[in-house]
């Protein structure tokens, strides 16, 4: 397991990250922790010339509400993220799916922004980022933007955030206890079959769902069902019926596309059902 | 110093000797050697499961800067000889099998070429720099197609995928069996291929003296001994020239229970290369090259009264044995033949094996080898049996037990057990499992409309391997003990533990009947410039072979201390009382003689008879007269989710006999790990190969081994019933988790399934295979 040969820098802010990664283009790939890039590069997958480390860069590490949200550094580990008292006070969903993250080792090592920039179809926390609307801010070359989370994934390992940007920051509303993820886990790598996410607010309810698809998606046809209605156990579950309604599930050995369609069925069922026991 | 008060060291559940250096990472692994000048080598291996090589092409990688050299099979295979297979049966139709392919692969992962660098990164890049071009040819991927007429062959040039038939035969007469038959229960049984992925993978370091001609090969293994028994005729080094050392190993179960190509060839390029050479396996190339498990279709008749009288079983295995025979390859389906009837008493059987050859990885021994296999048939049929018949399938079990009074048992498979109190085993674990309330909890589960499941497994297994006229290389064991001039106390032995314990059971064993403590006692095994001689680690066979080899020359060791001790009490050895390290005689002499003086007067050898040598050394070479047959019953209860297929083990309850226990700990550990690798082989684990012979899962994000979340609380419980094969009349207990568990853990599934009408279903019983099942009765 040796990876090609590479380039190693290590810039110590932002702006100079956004410079290194103008300077290489394509040839640049960002290290934060590792844990998607390195095992590719390892089984040769992946070849950049250039790895850029952004793990010294100060201050990209935290967890501290703002305004009436709660912002959260893009290095902060998904150990953080799942221990973080602020989240679980006032934003709990988050630090919920953190923990359903591989094991105590990659959540030590593993960044919330890695881990959404590079966007596995199964990973867990873009069924979380969808529920919560969250907003995700990148810094480029052309200043500082903000993306909506439901115009973040793009398609497969793909994402709004271009090449020459940097995910700095996450921001995530704060909400009531009424929120849970479950998730059907692939038994070699722990990712997600099919994890729902769901967020019960006053203005109605949110799901997201990640590992059915290609891409993580919101449950429209979920949401909609359960628009201005009492949450009844039979609503509840007539509306997660249409949790796969109108997307094209993968399958592969660990599960057929049927199953998989199913599975988001079930789990947000079963997400929902959690969140009104919580209420 | 062991006294009067201190309870003996055997029975205790002491914390392991060894863990200590492996925990703080102290521990020296193959990849930990670093020797003066040495360099590393990458192999290529083929991404096709059958193909021509038209061309190689290495120029591009040869050019690299501090790249070796390349080679390829036209270089190394005539100085390599052939990877060996040691069983040897009737018209066994067995390709050559060379240490780099020749003008064809026969698998994916199959070695094409190898490059040595300066360092590892430089021969990885090498290889990618191979241009290889390849002419694809018609693969067969599948056991069952493989014995099709007109199927792609394997090895054309064999004009056959069957590599053997084998049949067993033996008790009564079958065919009359079957026509006094009320009712034959037919079944037919998959038993998955398995990935063994100890956390170690393979990797060989080779250093050869060129002035003494001597080579030392560092290697993963599991059995240096053999090693040093096959190597020899495949690179010409000659026996007693050859060193083999197995440093730590992390984990073989089975899968380094083998001569692999890599052994030869990197020995032969320390010697090509005039400088060491180190080659680490990488977790893929440990997925596709290192040797598989399992992998046996099976269709069984059995043949009952309506009372449920077992009268006879038929079979006929298929078993897949991938592309090339390894050591064993051939050997372990004919294992499941020994051992069919299981802990039974089943008058008359049939078997039919046929070994296949298939373009994918060889299988050979995996933890239990062939034995799990038949328990898991067996088992299964004794629960269909007993649902077809409508009888407790307890008292179908208790009904076929020999009595303890049968024993030693001779089986209709041509075995004879040494000895078995089955009944007590299924006795204790009801009790332990609480029988009763687990079947009123069913019940009530079942009443709420929940899916819940209790399963059951009484196995006897094959241990303490073995009798050398069934081995084919000696299934002897080679022990050493000598008491130091400053009485600490040397052990050597020739088995190769690699996870067992025994630098701690050996250790416990010496210091009790030497009556030294046991800080005083070291264990050396794994390199044979100190073993000298020894048959390694497999088949449960550590301390039930080799410890006693240690007795045996413990007794000599204390039978020529009481010939010096009886020399300065001027008395007669008879007069000589030995008791926990102190040497008196009473009555003659109120003189005491300890250790430290004796082992002093051994070697400065001033004051010895005349005719004793100096020295306080023995060793022994001990030839079982049969193998060990321990035994016991696993019972294990789980939930089934409805909506998901999820399956939960919420209570498993294991009684496992294995003879008297040197220590309960280790004992408790191996009977744990064990079955965590049946739940794995139950629920999720399974070697995929897609239908044109590629690998699908060859890294740990496809291929799922159990994870500490996957495992319950086990309730873990003995019985104690010696055997007379050795004198310390233990069993062995490596394998037995994992013989007893699988069967318990599916039967518990089936029978959640039950009340749905579900009757079969083949492992592993993923969530998707458990859904659809449920999801087609409704």
């Amino acid at each position: 397991m040796y990876p090609a040969n590479f380039d190693y820098v290590r810039p110590s802010t932002v702006e100079e990250a956004v410079r290194l990664l103008a300077k290489h283009g394509d040839d640049a790939k960002l290290l934060a922790g590792g844990h998607s890039l390195i095992p590719a590069m390892k089984l040769r997958l992946a070849r950049p010339k250039v790895v850029v480390d952004i793990g010294r860069i100060a201050h990209l590490s935290y967890i501290r509400e703002a305004g009436g949200a709660i912002a959260i550094g893009a290095m902060t580990t998904h150990a953080d993220v799942q221990a973080s008292k602020t989240l679980r006070d006032k934003s709990p969903l988050l630090a919920e799916t953190a923990s359903h993250i591989g094991d105590v080792q990659v959540r030590n090592k593993g960044t919330i922004g890695g881990s959404l920039v590079h966007a596995d179809p199964a990973a867990d926390y873009p069924a979380s980022i969808l529920a919560l609307d969250a907003e995700i801010d990148v810094v480029g070359p052309r200043g500082t933007r903000t993306i909506k989370a439901v115009d973040f994934f793009v398609d497969l390992l793909q994402t709004a955030v271009a090449a020459d940007e940097i995910v700095t920051e996450i921001r995530v509303p704060a909400t009531a206890k009424t929120v849970a993820y479950v998730k059907t886990e692939q038994k070699a790598s722990g990712f997600a079959l099919a994890g729902a996410a769901v967020v019960i607010g006053p203005n109605g309810v949110r799901v997201g769902i990640t590992g059915v698809a290609a891409k993580a998606y919101r449950a429209a046809g979920v949401e909609k069902a359960l628009a201005g209605q009492k949450l009844t156990p039979d609503l509840i579950a007539r509306a997660s019926a249409q949790a796969s309604a109108g997307v094209d599930p993968l399958g592969d050995i660990h599960a057929s596309p049927s199953f998989r369609a199913h599975l988001a069925q079930v789990n947000t069922r079963r997400a929902l059902e959690q969140a009104v026991r919580r209420s | 110093m062991a006294d009067a008060n201190t309870t003996p060291y055997v029975g205790r559940a002491m914390k392991r000797i060894e863990d200590p250096r492996l925990i703080t990472g102290a521990g020296t692994y193959t990849d930990d050697l670093r020797l003066s000048g040495m360099v590393h080598a990458a192999i290529l291996r083929s991404p096709h499961a059958h193909a021509r090589i038209k061309k190689i092409d290495t120029a591009a990688a040869r050019a690299i800067p501090g790249v070796v050299a390349v080679l390829t099979g036209a270089d190394v295979n005539a100085s390599c000889g052939f990877v060996p297979c040691a069983a040897s049966m009737p018209d066994l139709k067995a390709p050559k099998h060379t240490v780099l392919a020749g003008d064809r692969v026969y698998f994916v992962g199959h070695a094409v070429a190898v490059a040595i660098a300066s360092d590892p990164y430089v021969a990885r890049d090498a290889i990618d720099a191979i241009d290889v071009d390849y002419d694809p040819l018609p693969v067969v991927a599948n056991a069952e197609d493989a014995v099709k007429s007109g199927s792609p062959l394997t090895h054309p040039d064999l004009g056959t995928n069957v590599a053997y038939t084998h049949n067993v035969s033996g008790g009564g007469n079958i065919d009359e069996a079957f026509r006094k038959a009320d009712r034959i229960v037919k079944h037919r049984l998959y038993h998955q291929r398995l990935t063994p992925m100890p956390i170690e993978p393979r990797g060989v370091v080779a250093s050869y003296h060129a002035g003494e001609g001597a080579l030392t090969l560092w290697t993963s293994t599991q059995i240096p001994h053999l090693i040093r028994t096959l190597l020899p005729g495949m690179i010409g080094v000659p026996e007693n020239k050859m060193r083999i050392v197995a440093p730590e190993v992390g984990g073989g179960f089975g899968a380094k229970l083998n001569v692999y190509a890599e052994e030869a060839l990197i020995s032969h390029l320390a010697m090509r290369l005039h400088t060491p050479v180190k080659w680490i396996e990488s977790r893929r190339d440990n997925a596709s090259a290192t040797i598989h498990g399992r992998d046996q279709i099976g269709e069984y008749e059995v043949a009952v009264k309506n009372d449920g009288t077992i009268l006879g079983l038929k079979s006929k295995t298929i078993a897949d044995l991938g592309s090339y025979l390894q050591l064993l390859t051939p050997a372990v389906p004919t294992l499941t033949g020994l051992v069919l009837t299981g802990c039974y008493k089943i008058p008359a059987v049939k078997m039919e094996i046929v070994g296949v050859y298939t373009h994918k990885m060889a299988t050979d021994a995996y933890r239990g080898a062939g034995r799990p296999e038949a328990t898991y048939l067996i088992e299964r049929l004794m629960d269909v049996i007993a649902q077809e018949l409508k009888i407790d399938r307890l008292e179908l079990r208790l009904k076929h037990f020999p009595a303890p009074g049968d024993f030693p048992f001779p089986t209709s498979c041509g075995l004879v057990y040494d000895s078995g109190n089955y009944a007590a085993a299924l006795t204790k674990a009801k009790q332990l499992a609480n029988w009763d309330q687990l079947l009123k909890d069913r019940a009530a589960a079942r009443a709420a409309g929940k899916l819940s499941g209790i399963g059951v497994s009484t196995y006897v297994e094959i241990c303490a391997m073995g009798p050398s006229k069934a081995m084919p290389a000696g299934g002897w064991e080679w022990g050493c003990v000598r008491m130091e001039i400053s009485a600490k106390v040397t052990v050597i032995t020739g088995v190769s533990p690699h996870g067992q314990g025994q630098e701690t059971t050996f250790a416990q064993i010496v210091a009790d009947r030497i009556g030294v403590p046991i800080e005083d006692v070291v264990v050396m095994h794994g390199d044979t410039a100190v073993a000298h001689y020894g048959r390694d680690t497999y088949g449960s066979r550590g301390t039930a072979v080799g410890g006693t080899a240690i007795v045996m020359c413990i007794d000599k060791i204390l039978t020529k201390a009481k010939i010096l001790a009886a020399h300065l009490f001027e008395t007669t050895v008879d007069h000589v009382v030995f008791e926990k390290g102190t040497f008196t005689s009473p009555g003659v002499t109120n003189r005491v003689i300890t250790w430290p003086e004796l082992a002093g007067e051994f070697y400065v050898a001033k004051n010895l008879p005349a005719d004793l040598e100096p020295g306080l050394e023995a060793s022994s070479f001990f030839e079982p007269q049969n193998f060990t047959f321990p035994f016991g019953t696993h019972i294990a209860v789980v939930d089934v989710d409805r909506d998901t297929g999820q399956v939960t083990i919420t209570k498993y309850v294991a009684v496992d006999d294995c003879g008297p226990q040197i220590n309960p700990l280790i004992v408790e550990g191996q009977v744990q790990g064990g079955i965590a690798h049946s739940i794995g082989q139950v629920l999720f684990e399974q070697t995929i190969y897609d239908e044109d012979g590629q690998l699908v899962t060859g890294e740990f994000m496809d291929y799922a081994i159990p994870r500490a979340h996957d495992i319950p609380d086990y309730i873990l419980g003995s019985t104690v019933t010696p055997s007379p094969v050795n004198p310390l009349g233990v069993k062995g207990v490596g394998e037995a988790g994992t013989i007893g568990a699988t069967p318990a853990i599916a039967n518990a599934v089936m029978d959640a399934l039950e009340p749905l009408g579900i009757t079969h279903m083949n492992l592993p019983l993923t969530p998707e295979k458990v859904w659809q099942a449920i999801k087609s009765k409704n």
